[in-house]
């Protein structure tokens, strides 16, 4: 029973972390699904988000429709923010090797990191994320807190409203035009660039708001906080198959839930090692991920 | 002249200049700092060329050659430290240890495609730091490894030795490199990075040839941590984090996929680079990215695309001066003068 | 082409304004040239800019009043990014292009332990303020630190466990990156089994994580009377807000890596134990002083870590001041004369050079206005 217990907490507490990731995954499978980048940056926009949110709710004070209303001014901030380095860094690149904008967008991630620990109003201090205080929730000797509530919250909500933009809309029917055959949606009259703008957009926000889920969970900020969330969102990108979205979901779930199990019954030493040594199996296993498409051979 | 007249006098010249170089610093016209900087960047620029070998020639994304470099360095610090051997026999350890890495990695893995393969070659560069971090009898754990025997302890050498020896590995490297892309190999290399199915159609084996290159890649890799080992002689795991294999990739891209003078440009110039720039004190980190994507913006094909790509060839350049034709045209020409 | 020129263009602007915001005046040959090796990049930054700032404080307060042996102090700082490599490359450039004889850093023990057979080789006088793994100091005799060894902290806080809390059952979660994590956890842990306790539960994160929940969970059901969190106080404070999140009762104990935790922790960490040489909270007029003058220029509250480098500019200056020069062989033996109070407590070197300072154990508790502050429990000298 002791036992059950325990399997049932740490598999709440890795929905929660995997929410996280989920939602920080799906900007960087959009991204890759439009224009094959991995858009290594996309976790610095994470902590930009945290920063954003954090300036806002010094100012508002902390309630929770304050909470819920300082999504807004960050998601917006980090959608100009994310637009802003498509059109300045990658798009000049765009007819380039892949590889070429790989290289900048590790340049913008080192940048984003250390622009804002030189920045005298943010600089390399951790800050305390204002928090609402603590309640606590017990169901059968498991603990849910009200943080975590709000992440599945946000988190469900926000995946639902990115599936009905995709599935529901023009711009997302573009969208997935584009992502399958980027000259042939020009050709059907689709304006690519909009296209590829609106997704950076759309990625980054949500960036936006992990980045203020985050700091609600871990009431910490400070300039380098993206580089961990953002390594593992990449990982589960991946893992989900790079380019579905379904995909970037699930996969950011099963890390969450994966990593923190393995913490909790095997070793939190070798909890990265075995997480890694598991992703590799399966991608060994199925080279696309979880829901990806295969590659086609294309002669 | 005769082609071979030609390579021998190519030889002599890079022998001249290895040797001159040896000598500023020996007389300290290149300082300290300069030269342990140098020595840095010619095996950062040793490890991107293995790095190139695998992801400019063959054409696979690899992130995780930090890893190569940690099992070279640290297979060394054990043979130096817990066997006793001699130096050049654990340096060569360290390499052919990375290799056998590099080979049981590439085994299950090389049969995944462009990003997938990235993952995982991260994926494994960063279980082997966990792994060293766990390790603590063989890697001191995160507190790391110091007391690593150095290659002299005369302090007047110090600087001389090191560098002496990098360097002729560079030489050496370049001109493996240099000849076995020339080589039907070579060829066979290039064409799985041009058009993996129509290599194939044309009947190469490309699983092997992969193999081969990501083997040959890793061998490289930690032939530069082999060498880092007993000249740093301190190593802690979290030097061979995931930001020190994209060091490594940005060495390789900017130079210019798939060329080996780029490389070796690169990978002495930017390490260079970050060291010019600490006058910037807190904005070092600022402007160097600044750079990094300006150049990358304007100059995408990397900084050998300037020279229309061409590799450097001493040969070339003998044969010009000399005032003759260059012989047998740019495939034959030797790199081995690149060092410069 | 035209793009060409115009990267380059923007190449020699960008370096230029660089030059031209940055560039400091280079001293002349009437000043004392210290140099400094500190992360102010990288992950430790914040740790790494607070230490230097609090350097930088020490040696303008000592210049204001006339310097050393009548000389001005000049502060050369070098950014080590947390990365040994390039620590060695700082210390070689401070070395021999810059002539420094005095090094104050690295700030973490990897950086330092790095460079300590260099600079002992080079015949450079490295001081670090804040390194503590066991060997840092073995290198050689020019080799100085003014803050507390891993073992020490990590028995104190054992014996405290057994001695005074009754605790039989101690758990451990700590940094697997951070070599100050482990080697805490390894001294804490050998201390209480010697001293007839268990260790039930030794879990591990890796630097930068922030979720915890999944060790917490294992902990809690293991059971402990105390869990041992040696790391700093931004970490902690997250662990310890998990950790009450999930009911999780043990108490809690911790090394000097605590010491701003009153101002980042809520009321859950009220309860819980750490060993320090300094509180920004204290009484001590020195300490009141430090605050002040940090918060004043700063205008944030200075760590336990920029209280050490403060602290090792004054211990090294004076040092100077009273050999006479700031020849590595002659400064080493005034550095062992060293005998004096400072914010972080009073210090006097040992054999090995390590400084002999007390520490404080101390508890946290909420004051009259709410706020989270500190209270004396006792002191514990090094054997």
């Amino acid at each position: 029973m002791a036992f059950l217990q325990q399997l049932c907490q740490q598999t709440l507490n890795g929905l929660s972390l995997g929410s996280i990731y989920a939602l920080l995954a799906l900007g960087y499978t959009m991204v890759y699904g439009v224009v094959k980048l991995i858009n290594f940056a996309h976790g610095d926009i994470l902590m930009v988000g945290a920063f954003v949110g954090y300036f806002v709710l010094k100012k508002w004070g902390i309630t929770p429709v304050n909470l819920m209303l300082s999504f807004l001014p960050a998601m917006l901030f980090c959608m100009i923010l994310g637009v802003l380095i498509e059109k300045v860094c990658y798009k000049p690149l765009r007819n380039q090797p892949r590889i070429n904008a790989l290289i900048t967008a590790i340049g913008v991630s080192f940048f984003l990191e250390n622009g804002a620990r030189v920045l005298p109003f943010i600089g390399p201090n951790p800050r305390v994320f204002p928090t609402l205080p603590v309640v606590n929730y017990r169901l059968f000797g498991i603990n849910i807190s009200q943080v975590q509530i709000l992440i599945f919250i946000v988190a469900i909500g926000l995946m639902l409203i990115l599936n009905y933009i995709i599935n529901h809309t023009k711009t997302g029917k573009a969208m997935q035009a584009v992502s399958f055959d980027k000259g042939a949606a020009a050709l059907m009259g689709i304006n690519v660039d909009r296209i590829i703008s609106f997704t950076f957009a759309l990625g980054s926000s949500l960036g936006a708001a992990a980045g203020i889920l985050f700091a609600s969970a871990y009431p910490q900020i400070e300039p380098y906080m993206g580089i961990m969330p953002g390594m593992k969102a990449f990982i589960a990108a991946v893992f989900g198959g790079i380019g579905s979205i379904p995909g970037a979901m699930l996969g950011g779930i099963i890390l969450g839930v994966a990593e923190t199990l393995t913490k909790g019954f095997l070793s939190s030493q070798l909890a990265d090692a075995i997480a890694f040594g598991l992703l590799i199996l399966i991608l060994v296993v199925k080279p696309s991920g979880l829901l990806g498409k295969p590659m086609g051979e294309k002669v | 002249m005769s082609k071979k007249t030609n390579t021998i006098a190519s030889a002599l010249i890079v022998a001249l200049f290895l040797i001159l170089l040896n000598l500023l610093v020996w007389f300290r016209v290149i300082g300290e700092y300069t030269s342990q900087v140098l020595t840095i960047a010619g095996i950062n620029a040793i490890i991107a060329l293995g790095l190139n070998l695998i992801s400019g020639f063959t054409g696979q994304l690899a992130l995780g050659h930090a890893g190569f470099m940690a099992v070279g360095a640290y297979t060394t610090a054990a043979l130096l430290m817990k066997v006793n051997l001699p130096m050049a026999l654990a340096v060569l350890g360290g390499a052919l240890m990375s290799a056998l890495f590099g080979f049981l990695i590439g085994l299950p893995t090389l049969r995944l495609r462009g990003d997938y393969l990235a993952i995982v070659t991260l994926g494994f560069g960063e279980i082997i730091r966990v792994l060293m971090i766990n390790l603590p009898e063989l890697t001191g754990g995160p507190a790391g490894l110091k007391g690593i025997p150095t290659y002299t302890t005369n302090f007047a050498w110090r600087p001389v030795i090191p560098f002496a020896l990098v360097y002729l590995a560079l030489t050496l490297v370049v001109v493996l490199l240099n000849n076995l892309l020339n080589s039907s190999h070579g060829a066979a290399i290039v064409s799985i990075r041009e058009d993996e199915i129509a290599a194939n159609a044309m009947g190469v084996n490309v699983f092997y040839y992969k193999l081969f290159a990501f083997t040959l890649s890793a061998f490289i890799g930690g032939l530069g941590g082999a060498l880092y080992a007993p000249f740093f002689g301190y190593l802690s795991p979290n030097m061979f984090n995931f930001q020190k294999s994209v060091e490594f990739l940005i060495i390789v891209v900017l130079g210019g996929m798939g060329n080996l003078t780029g490389t070796v440009v690169a990978g002495i110039g930017l390490t260079y680079l970050q060291e010019i720039l600490r006058f910037l004190k807190d904005y070092r980190l600022v402007i160097y990215p600044v750079i990094l994507i300006i150049v990358m913006l304007f100059q995408p094909s990397g900084i050998m695309g300037l020279f229309g790509n061409k590799e450097f060839s001493l040969t070339r350049l003998v044969s010009k001066m000399l005032g003759e034709k260059p012989l047998g045209g740019e495939e034959s020409s030797d790199k081995a003068g690149e060092v410069q | 082409m035209k793009k060409k020129l115009i990267a380059l263009g923007v190449l020699v602007v960008v370096v230029a304004v660089a030059v031209i915001f940055l560039a400091t005046g280079r001293g002349g040959s009437d000043t004392i040239k210290i140099g400094v090796i500190m992360s102010t990049s990288g992950p430790v930054s914040h740790f790494g800019t607070q230490c230097r700032d609090a350097i930088q404080l020490a040696v303008d307060e000592i210049n204001a009043r006339g310097g050393v042996l009548g000389k001005q102090v000049q502060l050369i700082v070098e950014d080590d990014e947390k990365n040994p490599e390039k620590t060695m490359n700082a210390l070689v450039k401070l070395a021999t292009k810059d002539k420094v004889r005095v090094v104050l850093g690295a700030l973490t023990s990897d950086c330092t332990l790095a460079i300590t057979q260099e600079a002992q080789r080079r015949g450079i006088l490295l001081f670090t303020p804040t390194s503590t793994n066991d060997a840092v100091t073995d290198a050689g005799d020019l080799i100085f630190r003014s803050c507390f060894k891993d073992s020490f902290q990590g028995q104190v806080m054992a014996q405290f466990a057994i001695e005074n809390l009754n605790a039989t059952k101690a758990a451990v979660l700590y940094d697997m990156n951070n070599d100050y994590s482990t080697g805490l956890t390894k001294s804490f842990e050998e201390t209480f089994v010697a001293l007839g306790g268990t260790v039930v539960a030794t879990e591990s994160y890796a630097g930068g994580d922030k979720d915890f929940n999944a060790q917490i969970t294992k902990i809690k059901a293991a059971d402990p009377d105390v869990l041992f969190l040696p790391d700093y106080y931004n970490t902690v404070s997250l662990i310890i807000n998990q950790a009450r999140n999930q009911g999780l009762d043990a108490i809690m104990l911790g090394p000097d890596g605590w010491d701003e935790l009153v101002g980042q922790a809520g009321e859950e960490a009220v309860g819980n134990y750490f060993c320090n040489h300094y509180s920004p909270d204290a009484d001590d007029e020195d300490v009141q002083e430090f605050v002040r003058k940090y918060r004043e220029r700063y205008g944030i509250t200075p760590n336990a870590l920029a209280a050490l480098g403060y602290d090792a500019a004054y211990i090294v200056l004076e040092a100077i001041e009273r050999a006479g020069t700031d020849d590595p062989q002659v400064l080493k033996e005034a550095l062992m004369e060293t005998n004096k109070k400072y914010v972080t407590g009073h210090i006097t070197f040992d054999e090995s050079h390590n400084p002999v300072k007390s520490t404080t154990i101390l508890k946290v508790v909420q004051g009259p206005d709410g706020r989270l502050t500190t209270e004396y429990v006792g002191m514990v000298d090094p054997e």
